[in-house]
C-alpha cells in the first residue's frame, strides 16, 4: 500500500513537473547542508540562507546591499523616548506559506511575533527545548535575555518590546536570522500532532519562497510564494544543488548546472572572469582581520609602541601572499561596507625605518614577542600561518623577534582571551547585524576585556564614546561618534588592522537582478533568470 | 556450519564492544570541544557553557558518559546531532543507501575488470600485455582520489561533456525517495529519462572509487592465478588435452577466486573509506562526507554512532564473506 501510495505521488509530481515545465527555475549551488529549517536554532551562513533568507520574514529587514534596515513585516515602528519601548504596527494581510503539509486560517498576527520570540526567551514555552539541544545561540550570544524585559500584545496587530537599558542597536538586531517569524498555528498544530520537530524540518514562514523538499546532502527545493506581501517573485522555483568543493561548483556552473555558485577559489577568478558566460559579481566582505596587542602587558601597554610596530607591518605583502587579490587592506576596526566608516582616518603608513626610530625612542631593545596565528581558515584571514610569516619579518627588519605560536581552534578562542597572555594574537570577526557597535563595543568595549576584546584595551575616551552611541537613536548622531571612536582607535593603535576579504560571486550571465549582501547572506528576492 | 556461524556472530559482541570504546575515547581525545567550535569568535559566557555542557551531558565522568551511551545504543538510539540536533541514526539511515549504491557499483567494476584483467596479465606473463596491466594498476593504486576526481570532471564533464559534474541525479527529476537507491527509486518513480539520468550521475563517481580496489583485485588474481598455474593439477589438465580457455577458466581461476574473494571483502573497508573524498567531490550524499564534517564540527554523537554504524557494516561483511568463503573452499569448510 505504501509504495502505491508512493508510487501515485510520484505520479502526480511528474504530471506537475510536466506541466510547469515552462516555469522559471534558478539553480543555485549552495556551498553545505542546512542544519535544519529553524535559523533561531543555529548561526552558520549556509543554514541562514537555506531558511531565514528565503523562507522567512523578520519585522524589520535589512535593504539588501547595505547595512541600513527598512520596515518589513513591521509596517511602522515607534521608540519611545527613553529608548526603552520598541512599539511595533504589523503590516495587514501577510499570508503564511500555503503547502502540502499545513493550510493557514489566518493571516499574521501579534501572537506570531510574540511566540517567534518567546519560545527563545522563556523555557516554559513548550517550544523552548522542542528538538534536543535547543540553545537558541544567537539570541543568547547578542545578549536578548538580558536585554528584554518583555513582550507585550497591545492589540492584534500591534506588539511592543520593552527594553531593560536603552540600546540603539536593538532594531537591527531585529532584522537579525534569530529574528525570523514562524507561524504560531502551524506550532500549535505541530504540537496537537505531536510532530514538534517538523517545525525545524518543514518550515512555514511569510517570505518570497515557501519549502518544497529538501533531500539531505543533495537538494533543496523551493517554490515562489504565490501570495507573498511585497509581490511574488520573477523566477518560479528556487533549487539549492548542494556542493561542497569549490572546484566543482566552478565546474558545474561553466557546465550551466547551476546559475550562481558562491565561495570560488582565489585561484580560479581569473578563468571565471574571462568565461563570456559568466558574470563575477564582488564586494569587500563585512569583517576585518586583525592583530591584537596585549596592552596590558609592557611594553605593548604604550600606544607608542603598538603604533611602531603597525607601521613595520607590509600589509601590501600580505595581501599579495595571503589574500591573493581577494582582501583590501583594512585602516579602521570596521568594514567599509558599513555606516559610520570613517574614511577620513589616514593609515600607518609601512616605515620600517621610522618605525625603529620610534621603538628606540622609547627605549625598546631586542624586543622580542609571541604572535599567535588562528589554525583555521576564515575569510579575513585564509592563512593565518603565512600571515604570521610576513609580520615575523617584517618585525625582524625592526629588530623584534617573533615566535609564531598555534593551538587548536577551541583553545585557540579561549586562551587568548587571558588577561595576561603572552603576546599578540591574528584573529578577526564578520559582523552580525550590520551595526558598528557590534563591532566597536563587542571588541573594544571595556566590557570585553578577558574576553572578545583580545587587546585588552579600555581607553575611557574611546568607551565613552560607544557608550553614548549606543544610547542614541538618532543615527546621525551616532555616525559622529562612531567616527570620533574611529580616530581614537587610530591614535591609540590597540590593534594592527590588516585587511577585509572581498567576496566573490559568479554567476550566469543569464542572471539579473542579484544584489550582493555585504553581511554575507544569499538573497533571490528581485532575481530572475533568462530563459 | 551453523556452530562456526553462532561462533563468528558471538565474536562480533566482544568487537563491537570494542569498537565503541574506540569511537567514543577516539573523538574526545581530539582537542577541541564542541560547544566551544560552535561559539566560534563569538565566545560564550562561563554559565552558560556549563549549562550547554550539563545539558549535553559533557559534565559527568567519563565512565559515567560511556556507559550511558552504551545503555542508549542497547536499546537502539544513537544519539542525536549536536549540530544539527537531529537523531544520528536517522541522519544514518538516509544518507546510507546513496553511500551503499555507490560502492556496489564501485566494487562491480573492480571485480567485473579487475579479474579478467588479472587474469589476463598471469596467462601473458613477462609480455608488454601483462605489463601494461601491472603498470596501469600501478598507477591505479597510487592515483590521489581527489585529483583523480577532479581529473574526470574536467576533462569528461568540462571538456567532452559527456557526463554530468556532480549529484546523484539531474536535477529536473523530482521524485520522493522510496528505496533511498537513486537507481531503482528513478525506475519506480516512471519518469522517462530518469533511470537514464541516475546512471550517468553514476559513472565518473563509480569509476573513482573503484580504482583502487581494481588495482588491488587486479593485481591479487594475477599473483593467485600465477601460483595456481604452476600446480601439478594445472599441468595434468593441460596433459590429457583440455582447451585452454577450459584450464584456466574451470580449473585455475576457481582455485585462484579463494584469496580474491577475501580480498574484494577487505575492500569494503577501503570502499568506504574512498567514499569519503569521492562523496566530498561528486557531493553524494552519502555517509562518507557526512562523517568528515561531523569530525571537524566534534560533533560527538555523530562520530561515535556514525563510527559504531559503520563498523557493524563492516563486521557482517566479513563475516558474510567469511561463510562464502567456506562455501566456495570446501577444505575450510566448517
Amino acid at each position: 500500500m505504501n509504495k502505491l501510495n508512493s508510487l501515485l505521488a510520484t505520479t502526480a509530481l511528474a504530471a506537475m513537473l510536466a506541466s510547469a515545465a515552462q516555469a522559471k527555475t534558478l539553480v543555485y549551488c549552495s556551498e553545505g547542508s542546512p542544519e535544519g529549517f529553524d535559523p533561531a536554532l543555529y548561526t552558520s551562513g549556509t543554514t541562514f540562507d537555506a531558511s531565514s533568507k528565503n523562507i522567512y520574514n523578520r519585522l524589520v529587514e535589512f535593504n539588501i546591499g547595505t547595512t541600513d534596515t527598512k520596515p518589513g513585516l513591521a509596517e511602522s515602528y515607534e521608540v519611545s523616548d527613553d529608548g526603552l519601548e520598541y512599539t511595533f504596527k504589523l503590516r495587514p494581510g501577510v499570508k503564511f506559506h500555503t503547502t502540502e503539509f499545513f493550510t493557514p486560517s489566518r493571516d499574521l498576527n501579534a501572537d506570531d511575533v510574540i511566540f517567534s520570540f518567546e519560545r527563545q526567551l522563556k523555557e516554559e514555552n513548550s517550544f523552548n527545548k522542542y528538538v534536543e539541544g535547543a540553545s537558541w545561540e544567537y539570541f543568547n550570544g547578542m545578549s536578548m535575555p538580558d536585554l528584554l524585559k518583555g513582550i507585550e500584545k497591545v492589540d492584534d496587530m500591534t506588539v511592543k518590546f520593552i527594553l531593560n537599558r536603552p540600546e540603539a542597536p536593538f532594531i537591527a538586531n531585529m532584522a537579525m536570522d534569530f529574528a525570523s517569524i514562524v507561524s504560531k498555528e502551524y506550532a500549535d498544530k505541530l504540537e496537537a500532532d505531536g510532530n514538534v520537530s517538523d517545525l525545524n524540518q518543514k518550515p512555514i514562514g511569510t517570505g518570497p519562497f515557501q519549502f518544497v523538499a529538501y533531500q539531505p546532502d543533495a537538494v533543496i527545493r523551493y517554490k515562489a510564494h504565490p501570495d507573498y506581501w511585497a509581490g511574488k517573485e520573477k523566477i518560479d522555483d528556487l533549487v539549492f544543488a548542494i556542493t561542497t568543493d569549490a572546484s566543482v561548483r566552478q565546474q558545474k556552473l561553466i557546465a550551466g548546472e547551476c546559475h550562481v555558485a558562491p565561495y570560488p577559489n582565489p585561484a580560479d577568478l581569473e578563468a571565471l572572469k574571462s568565461n563570456d558566460d559568466i558574470q563575477l559579481m564582488q564586494q569587500e566582505g563585512l569583517n576585518v582581520g586583525y592583530l591584537a596587542y596585549n596592552a596590558l602587558v609592557a611594553p605593548f601597554d604604550n600606544a607608542k609602541v603598538r603604533k611602531a610596530l603597525n607601521m613595520a607591518i607590509n600589509k601590501q605583502a600580505i595581501l599579495d601572499a595571503v589574500f591573493q587579490g581577494s582582501g583590501e587592506a583594512a585602516k579602521n576596526p570596521i568594514p567599509p561596507t558599513m555606516w559610520s566608516y570613517n574614511d577620513a582616518v589616514e593609515d600607518d603608513a609601512y616605515d620600517p625605518e621610522a618605525a625603529k626610530a620610534m621603538l628606540e625612542a622609547e627605549g625598546v631593545k631586542d624586543l622580542s614577542m609571541k604572535v599567535w596565528a588562528m589554525p583555521v581558515q576564515r575569510p579575513y584571514n585564509p592563512n593565518a600561518r603565512r600571515m604570521a610569516e610576513v609580520i615575523q619579518e617584517d618585525f625582524s627588519k625592526v629588530g623584534v623577534d617573533v615566535e609564531i605560536v598555534s593551538y587548536e581552534w577551541g583553545e585557540y578562542l579561549d586562551k587568548s582571551k587571558a588577561k595576561d597572555r603572552d603576546g599578540a594574537v591574528l584573529l578577526g570577526w564578520t559582523g552580525d547585524n550590520g551595526d558598528p557597535d557590534n563591532f566597536l563595543a563587542v571588541l573594544l568595549g571595556c566590557d570585553g576585556v578577558g574576553g572578545s576584546n583580545r587587546a585588552q584595551w579600555c581607553n575611557e575616551e574611546f568607551e565613552a564614546l560607544i557608550q553614548k552611541a549606543k544610547t542614541v537613536s538618532n543615527k546621525e548622531e551616532r555616525t559622529k561618534l562612531y567616527e570620533e571612536a574611529q580616530v581614537v582607535f587610530k591614535r591609540e593603535a590597540p590593534w594592527a588592522t590588516i585587511a577585509h576579504s572581498v567576496v566573490f560571486m559568479p554567476m550566469s550571465k543569464k542572471v539579473s537582478g542579484y544584489v550582493m549582501d555585504p553581511l554575507g547572506g544569499h538573497w533571490f528576492t528581485g532575481v530572475d533568470i533568462a530563459e | 556450519m551453523l556452530r562456526f556461524f553462532l561462533t563468528r556472530l558471538g565474536l562480533l559482541i566482544p568487537t563491537f564492544i570494542g569498537v565503541s570504546i574506540v569511537a567514543f575515547a577516539f573523538i574526545r581525545l581530539l582537542p577541541g570541544d564542541p560547544i566551544m567550535l560552535l561559539a566560534g569568535e563569538r565566545g560564550i559566557d562561563p554559565a552558560r557553557y556549563a549549562e550547554l555542557q550539563a545539558s549535553l551531558g559533557f559534565d559527568k565522568p567519563l565512565p559515567i558518559q560511556y556507559f550511558n551511551y552504551l545503555s542508549d545504543i542497547v536499546t537502539g538510539d544513537f544519539g542525536t546531532s549536536i549540530v544539527t540536533k537531529r537523531p544520528v541514526l536517522d541522519e544514518f539511515m538516509t544518507l546510507f543507501p546513496a553511500t551503499i549504491e555507490l560502492a556496489l557499483c564501485a566494487i562491480i567494476l573492480a571485480t567485473l575488470v579487475g579479474i579478467p584483467a588479472g587474469v589476463l596479465a598471469a596467462v601473458k606473463r613477462g609480455t608488454w600485455l601483462d605489463q601494461t596491466v601491472m603498470g596501469t594498476a600501478l598507477v591505479g593504486y597510487s592515483m590521489p582520489i581527489f585529483w583523480w576526481g577532479l581529473l574526470l570532471i574536467i576533462f569528461f564533464s568540462g571538456i567532452l561533456q559527456w557526463t554530468p559534474v556532480s549529484g546523484r541525479i539531474s536535477l529536473v527529476y523530482f521524485f520522493p525517495p522510496v528505496t533511498g537507491f537513486m537507481l531503482i527509486d528513478s525506475l519506480l518513480s516512471g519518469q522517462s529519462g530518469a533511470f537514464r539520468s541516475a546512471l550517468s550521475h553514476l559513472v565518473l563517481p563509480t569509476i573513482v572509487l573503484a580504482t583502487i580496489p581494481l588495482a588491488v583485485i587486479a593485481r591479487q588474481t594475477r599473483s593467485a592465478m600465477l601460483e595456481v598455474l604452476g600446480e601439478d593439477y594445472v599441468r595434468t589438465a593441460r596433459a590429457k588435452g583440455l582447451p585452454p580457455r577450459r584450464v584456466i577458466g574451470l580449473h585455475a581461476l576457481r582455485n585462484a577466486l579463494i584469496p580474491v574473494i577475501t580480498t574484494i571483502g577487505l575492500q569494503v573497508g577501503v570502499l568506504l573509506a574512498g567514499a569519503i573524498l569521492t562523496e566530498t567531490i561528486f557531493s553524494w550524499p552519502g555517509i562518507g562526507k557526512w562523517m568528515v564534517d561531523s569530525v571537524f564540527k566534534r560533533d560527538y554523537s555523530v562520530v561515535q554512532g556514525g563510527l559504531l554504524l559503520i563498523a557493524g557494516v563492516i563486521m557482517i561483511v566479513n563475516l558474510v564473506v567469511d561463510l562464502l568463503y567456506g562455501l566456495i573452499n570446501p577444505r575450510i569448510r566448517h
